[in-house]
C-alpha cells in the first residue's frame, strides 16, 4: 500500500474583501494525483504560489480537499476521527524553527509531541533520547533551545517529529533560514532518516538539496507538470527556467561546458561527477 | 570604484569605530560584537556573511541605532550617532532596515497606503508622500493592479517587494537588508537582488546585504565582510574573501559551488585559476586549460 495517496485533489480558497464579500476563488491545487511509496525520498519544487505548501498541508489533515481525496496509510483525511493517527503517521517540519520550539530545555521540547499523544512516561524518555541521538543533538538535551543555532533548532524540531514515530515526514522549506552548515546538517539528517526507512517529502527552493532524492515533482499552477529522477529533471534546463526555477550551479556549469563542445553527460548533479567528466575530456585530448 | 572618488576626498557615509557589544548570557557575558570597525562608502554594495550567532544581526541593529554599543561608536556623515544630542529618530529615516520576513510588518488596507505610511509619519505632505509611494512601488517592480490591493492578497514575492517599498519610500541613504530573499523561488531571488543592485547605481544608495547565499553575495557585492564569534574576520573584495575556502568552511560558511569545483580541479592537478565566482568564468577557464593540454 502507498503511504500517501493523493487522488484528484483540488483545493479552492475564497478571497474576500474587508467587508467579507466574496471577491473570487483561487484554485491553489488543481486536480493533482500523486502517490508516494513507503521509504521513498520525494522532492517537490515549484515557484512561490505554485501550490506546494497547500498540497503538503493536506497530507497531515491541516487542510481538507475541496474535491478529491488524500489517503495516508489508507486513512482518508476527511475522516476526522483519524486525524490524530494521521498526524502520528505523517509529521511536518516547517520553515521557521523559532515558531516550532515550545520547551524550556531541548529534551522537554522533544517530549512535547509524544506527551500529547499520551505515550507512557518511561517510553517518552526512551523516545526522546533515541530521537535526539538520531539527529545528532543528544549532547544538547539539557540546553536552552533558544540559544541554539538555526540548524540545531531545526534538528530539534525534527527530533520532536521523529519522537512520534512517524512513517513519513514532510519538510516544508526547512532550510530557508539557515546558514550553509545548518542547511547541510538538516539535509543530511533527512537523508539519514530516509535510510532508516522513513518516507521523506521535501519541499525546497534550493536545487542542490534535491540531488539525492529518488523522485522530483515540479509543480506549477497547482498541477504536477514535471516528474522524474533528479538527473532527468535537471537535464531540462530551459523548461525549469520557464517555471521560475533553476538548476544547481554545478549542473549549470556542466550544461555550459557541453554547449561549448565538451563531451559531458546530461544531468550532472554533483561536483564529483563533473570533475570526472572534465578529466575524461582532458584524457581524450591528451 | 566610487563615482566621486577623484572629485573631493569625501568622508565615508558611515564609519563603525571599535564597536563592542555584550549581553548577559546566563552566568557569563557574551561578546556579540568584539571590536568591530569598518567603513561604508556612498554607493557601495556590501555583503555581510557569517553563520547564525556570528553577530551579523547584532551589527545590523547597531547600524540602525536600535542597539547602543558598550563602547565605540558609529559616525554617519561624520557625526557620532550615539552622542546624547544626536537626533536618532531622524537618523533612522536615513538608514532603512529591512528585517527578515518584512512582509509580517505590512498592515494597511492597500499596498499604496502601506507605503505612504513612512513618509507621512516623517511629516511629509500627503501629496508628496503619495508621489513618493507611487514612484517607489513602481521601482520595486509591482504592477499597477497591486496599488489598491490588500497587501495580504499578494504572492510571497510581491509582499516582500511591497514591504521593501515601504522602507525605500523613506529615501534612505543606507539600506540594510537581513536575508531579503529567504523563502523566495529562484527567479524571485534573482529579480529582487537585481532591483536592489539597481538602487545602488541609480540613487547611489549604499547597501548592506546580510545573506546565507554565498552565490548571491559573490554575484552582487563590491565587498564582503565576514563575521565570526563577534569579530570581523575578513573585509575584502569577493574574489579575495572566497580564496579562503578552508577558513570559511570552519566558520560554517562555504564558497560558491563553482569556486569549489575549481579548487577540486586544482587539487587533481589542473593548472586552473581558482579565483572564479560565476558559471561563465568557470566555463571559460576550464576550456582554456583543456585547450592548453591538447
Amino acid at each position: 500500500m502507498d503511504i500517501v495517496e493523493i487522488n484528484s485533489l483540488t483545493f479552492d480558497y475564497i478571497r474576500r474583501d474587508e467587508e467579507g464579500n466574496v471577491e473570487g476563488i483561487t484554485t491553489a491545487v488543481d486536480d493533482l494525483t500523486l502517490s508516494v511509496k513507503p521509504g521513498e525520498f520525494i522532492a517537490v519544487l515549484g515557484h512561490n504560489g505554485s501550490g506546494k505548501s497547500t498540497m503538503a498541508r493536506h497530507i497531515n489533515a491541516m487542510l481538507m480537499p475541496t474535491e478529491g481525496n488524500v489517503l495516508v496509510k489508507g486513512m482518508n483525511t476527511r475522516n476526522s476521527e483519524k486525524h490524530l493517527d494521521i498526524r502520528k503517521c505523517a509529521g511536518m517540519v516547517f520553515q521557521n524553527p523559532d515558531n516550532q520550539i515550545v520547551g524550556q530545555l531541548v529534551e522537554e521540547d522533544v517530549a512535547f509531541g509524544p506527551e500529547n499523544l499520551g505515550v507512557p512516561a518511561d517510553e517518552i524518555r526512551a523516545r526522546v533520547d533515541e530521537s535526539l541521538k538520531a539527529v545528532g543533538m543528544y549532547a544538547y538535551r539539557k540546553n536552552d533551545p533558544v540559544k541554539l543555532s538555526g540548524g540545531q533548532k531545526q534538528r530539534v524540531s525534527i527530533a520532536g517529529v521523529t519522537a512520534m514515530h512517524p512513517d513519513c515526514i514532510i519538510f516544508d522549506e526547512p532550510t530557508a533560514m539557515l546558514d550553509p552548515a545548518g542547511r547541510k546538517d538538516v539535509i543530511e539528517t533527512a537523508k539519514k532518516l530516509n535510510r532508516e526507512g522513513i518516507t521523506i517529502i521535501l519541499i525546497t527552493h534550493y536545487m542542490e538539496e534535491v540531488t539525492g532524492a529518488d523522485r522530483v515533482i515540479v509543480m506549477n499552477k497547482g498541477k504536477a507538470v514535471m516528474e522524474g529522477t533528479p538527473k532527468e529533471i535537471f537535464s531540462r534546463v530551459p523548461e525549469l527556467k520557464a517555471l521560475r526555477l533553476t538548476v544547481p550551479q554545478v549542473t549549470e556549469l556542466a550544461w555550459e561546458l557541453k554547449q561549448r563542445g565538451l563531451d559531458i553527460p546530461a544531468g550532472i548533479l554533483t561536483e564529483a561527477e563533473l570533475i570526472a567528466a572534465i578529466r575524461g575530456n582532458a584524457r581524450n585530448d591528451g | 570604484m566610487m563615482d566621486n572618488e577623484n572629485k573631493d576626498k569625501r568622508i565615508p557615509l558611515l564609519i563603525a569605530d571599535h564597536l563592542i557589544y555584550e549581553y548577559e548570557g546566563g552566568a557569563d557575558r557574551v561578546r556579540a560584537l568584539d571590536d568591530v570597525s569598518f567603513k561604508i562608502e556612498k554607493g557601495e554594495f556590501i555583503g555581510l556573511i557569517g553563520h547564525t550567532g556570528s553577530g551579523k544581526s547584532t551589527l545590523a541593529e547597531h547600524l540602525n541605532a536600535l542597539l547602543t554599543p558598550k563602547s565605540g561608536t558609529i559616525y554617519f556623515n561624520g557625526e557620532s550617532i550615539f552622542e546624547k544630542k544626536y537626533d536618532r529618530k531622524r537618523y533612522r529615516g536615513h538608514v532603512g532596515l529591512v528585517f527578515q520576513y518584512p512582509e509580517h510588518q505590512l498592515f494597511a488596507d492597500t499596498v499604496f497606503e502601506d507605503v505612504c505610511y513612512g513618509p507621512l509619519n516623517n511629516g511629509v505632505s500627503r501629496k508628496q508622500a503619495e508621489l513618493t509611494a507611487y514612484e517607489t512601488i513602481k521601482k520595486v517592480g509591482l504592477s499597477d493592479e497591486c496599488f489598491y490591493q490588500s497587501p495580504f492578497d499578494l504572492s510571497g514575492g510581491q509582499k516582500r517587494r511591497a514591504a521593501i517599498a515601504g522602507v525605500l519610500a523613506m529615501k534612505p541613504e543606507l539600506l540594510v537588508l537581513d536575508e531579503p530573499t529567504a523563502g523566495l523561488d529562484p527567479a524571485g531571488r534573482e529579480e529582487l537582488l537585481h532591483m536592489i543592485s539597481g538602487l545602488k547605481d541609480e540613487k547611489s544608495m549604499s547597501i548592506v546585504l546580510i545573506s546565507h547565499s554565498m552565490e548571491d553575495v559573490a554575484r552582487y557585492a563590491d565587498r564582503i565582510m565576514v563575521m565570526d564569534k563577534g569579530k570581523k574576520v575578513f573585509d575584502a573584495e569577493p574574489i579575495e574573501v572566497f580564496s579562503h575556502a578552508k577558513e570559511l568552511e570552519e566558520m560554517g560558511l562555504a564558497v560558491p559551488a563553482v569556486t569549489s569545483v575549481m579548487l577540486k580541479l586544482k587539487e587533481k592537478g589542473f593548472d586552473v585559476n581558482t579565483g572564479i565566482l560565476n558559471v561563465k568564468d568557470a566555463a571559460d577557464e576550464i576550456m582554456r586549460v583543456l585547450g592548453d593540454k591538447a
